[in-house]
């Protein structure tokens, strides 16, 4: 073994600590540094170039087929924010949560109570849609505080989260009654409630009314992009790298002089409000939401999603995610039942042959591949 | 004094880890805190670092009392720890576990050259993108010596440092923490190798049940009749 020079530099007499001052940098390029880093895979020029490509293809694929498989398709889109916000709080801050749902579920309610009192005039609905989140957000802090401050750790989290989804779930479902009403708003019980109005742009002669149709598929894909690449450069900054410290080592990160329990209520609220802004859109593009949405199977579902691609990365969480959603709507429709059934031995098999999830897994092989065939640049 | 407890008592069921304990450092020294299997050490260390809340008595660190303020807020009034068993982030890089250590106070430039400073200091040039759990494990330990040194910390707290090292390491540790003395960096250090004490120690504080039993030069500790029946006793078991 070579014995490391211990005392090279202090030989010379040079302290640990530099004096020199703090080099000025211009914050947006920083920030754009931070789109590749330690904490998110795909750097370099393929990286890019790939992703270019997609979104390309996804912006012209509306002119090759029809109105309502593209409203579909923005179906898948409605959920990825949710996912990505469950890859925070469990794949990067370490905390299983299975209240994703909970705050989906509360978001969706919120936005169909505002719209359907208030209307879709002079822009609301974007409003409505700022209140619903940040509404999830609020419900996601009075939670996470009583869960990281009470210590609430591990698996305790997941039991937690799912009760609370659950309970919402069973109380939404016995508002029938005429007398379970916010103003014009009938909650309605398990039937849920409709014929809130879509998303609303307003414009000048005559507003944008955003159906499950191509405008509204646009607007989505554009708001998963921006999510996608501002959540890559939050988890490359100081932030994004607290986190994975906690999830690696909860005790060192505090004894680094991290708050750790502050830091995991950012992760949860961020998480929770992504969770919320999918309720938003869900409601919006079918105008309905009912308590299904916050169910058992519904609280699964994006755990399994998140699993599948690999929680630890939010390339492989988006990835997996709309995968994980075309699989299940095309099983829904030749297999009905069994398709839960199928997603269930999915989650078996992604935890028994690829634990750090399928799509994960794939990208790391490839880009070893790539490494070592030298086609990285 | 850097550091000083008064009175600090804790218990644990029936069992007294700490019995109203008088304790201090001076600034730029390194104690080292030693004593039998059970003797209180650790639980002392986890006072002082904050994760064990005392039953009574106060710490005061740098003249104010810290005794009611959470671990991540002393470290961040310039305590600096390196656990027994190494508290690093395994599946992370070398480079990662040093950002990740330093990004409170450095950015940029400075940040960047801080961890080639501590990357040489820890003789791990070379190893910076190599997940740290596949280090040997002296280098696992210098890396977190490293990570708690980097960004000056005025009181180093560190727990069996030398723990499962080989005695060439143990030396080279010896050396490391000499330098940072050198440096300025108070060091209080749990120890069991007594020839590791006597190679760094100024000051040995030998306790006992929970409770202080003496107090010294190494020579003053060594030759106590007293350290000899209850340390080097207990140890020959």
């Amino acid at each position: 073994m070579t014995r490391p020079e211990v005392n090279s530099d202090l030989n010379r007499g040079a302290s640990l600590i530099d004096a020199t001052p703090k080099q000025q940098r211009n914050t947006l390029a920083l920030w754009l540094s931070r789109l590749e880093g330690p904490q998110t895979l795909g750097s370099g020029r393929w990286f890019w170039l790939t992703l270019a490509l997609a979104v390309l293809a996804a912006v012209i694929y509306p002119l090759f087929v029809d109105g309502w498989t593209v409203g579909n398709t923005a179906y898948f889109l409605v959920w990825t924010f949710m996912a990505m916000g469950l890859g925070v709080i469990w794949g990067y801050a370490g905390s299983l949560s299975f209240g994703q749902t909970a705050f989906f579920g509360l978001a969706g309610y919120g936005y169909g109570v505002l719209t359907l009192n208030f209307g879709a005039a002079y822009g609301f609905t974007l409003l409505a849609l700022a209140l619903s989140v940040g509404l999830a957000a609020l419900l996601a802090v009075v939670l996470g505080y009583f869960m990281f401050y009470g210590r609430v750790q591990g698996v305790f989290i997941g039991i937690v989260t799912l009760s609370v989804t659950l309970v919402f779930q069973a109380f939404m479902a016995q508002t029938a009654g005429p007398e379970w009403a916010i103003g014009a708003a009938r909650l309605n019980g398990f039937n849920g409630m409709s014929g809130m109005p879509p998303l609303t742009i307003p414009w000048p002669g005559g507003d944008v009314l955003l159906y499950a149709d191509i405008a509204l598929y646009y607007v989505l894909l554009g708001l998963m992009l921006v999510v996608y690449l501002g959540l890559r450069m939050l988890l490359n900054a100081p932030f994004g790298n607290v986190l994975v410290a906690i999830r690696e080592n909860p005790e060192r990160a505090e004894m680094l002089g991290y708050d750790v329990r502050r830091y995991q209520l950012l992760g949860f609220v961020l998480g929770g409000a992504l969770a919320g802004l999918s309720g938003v859109l869900y409601t919006a593009w079918g105008q309905y939401i009912t308590p299904s949405s916050m169910s058992i199977t519904a609280a699964a579902l994006p755990v399994i999603w998140v699993a599948f691609g690999g929680r630890k990365d939010v390339t492989a969480t988006l990835i997996g995610t709309l995968v994980m959603i075309f699989l299940y709507q095309w099983l829904t429709i030749y297999g009905s039942q069994y398709a839960i059934v199928v997603m269930g031995v999915i989650l078996v098999l992604t935890v028994l042959f690829a634990p750090e999830g399928i799509v994960l897994s794939l990208m790391r092989w490839i880009s070893a591949r790539l490494a070592s065939t030298g086609g990285r640049p | 004094m850097i550091l000083r407890t008064n009175g600090l008592c804790k218990r644990f069921g029936g069992v007294h880890v700490a019995r109203n304990i008088d304790f201090g450092i001076e600034a730029g020294e390194i104690h080292c805190l030693i004593g039998p299997n059970g003797a209180g050490k650790s639980s002392l260390f986890r006072l002082i670092l904050g994760a064990h809340r005392p039953d009574s008595g106060s710490i005061l660190f740098k003249d104010e009392d810290v005794t009611h303020l959470p671990s991540f807020a002393r470290i961040r009034k310039g305590m600096s720890v390196k656990f027994q068993v190494p508290g690093i982030f395994k599946d992370l890089s070398v480079r990662q576990n040093l950002v990740i250590s330093f990004q409170h106070h450095l950015h940029g430039h400075d940040l960047e050259a801080t961890i080639q400073r501590v990357l040489a200091f820890a003789g791990l040039e070379g190893l910076e993108d190599k997940a740290a759990g596949t280090l040997s494990h002296g280098r696992q330990q210098w890396l977190e010596i490293g990570m708690a040194v980097g960004v000056e910390p005025k009181l180093l707290l560190l727990d069996e440092p030398t723990a499962g090292m080989s005695p060439e390491e143990t030396r080279q540790t010896g050396e490391m923490l000499r330098s940072l003395s050198a440096q300025g960096v108070t060091i209080l250090a749990v120890e069991h190798d007594m020839s590791f004490v006597q190679q760094i120690a100024d000051r040995v504080t030998v306790l006992h049940f929970g409770e202080i039993f003496a107090q010294g030069s190494v020579a003053e500790i060594i030759s106590h009749p007293g350290v000899a029946d209850i340390y080097l006793g207990a140890s020959d078991e």
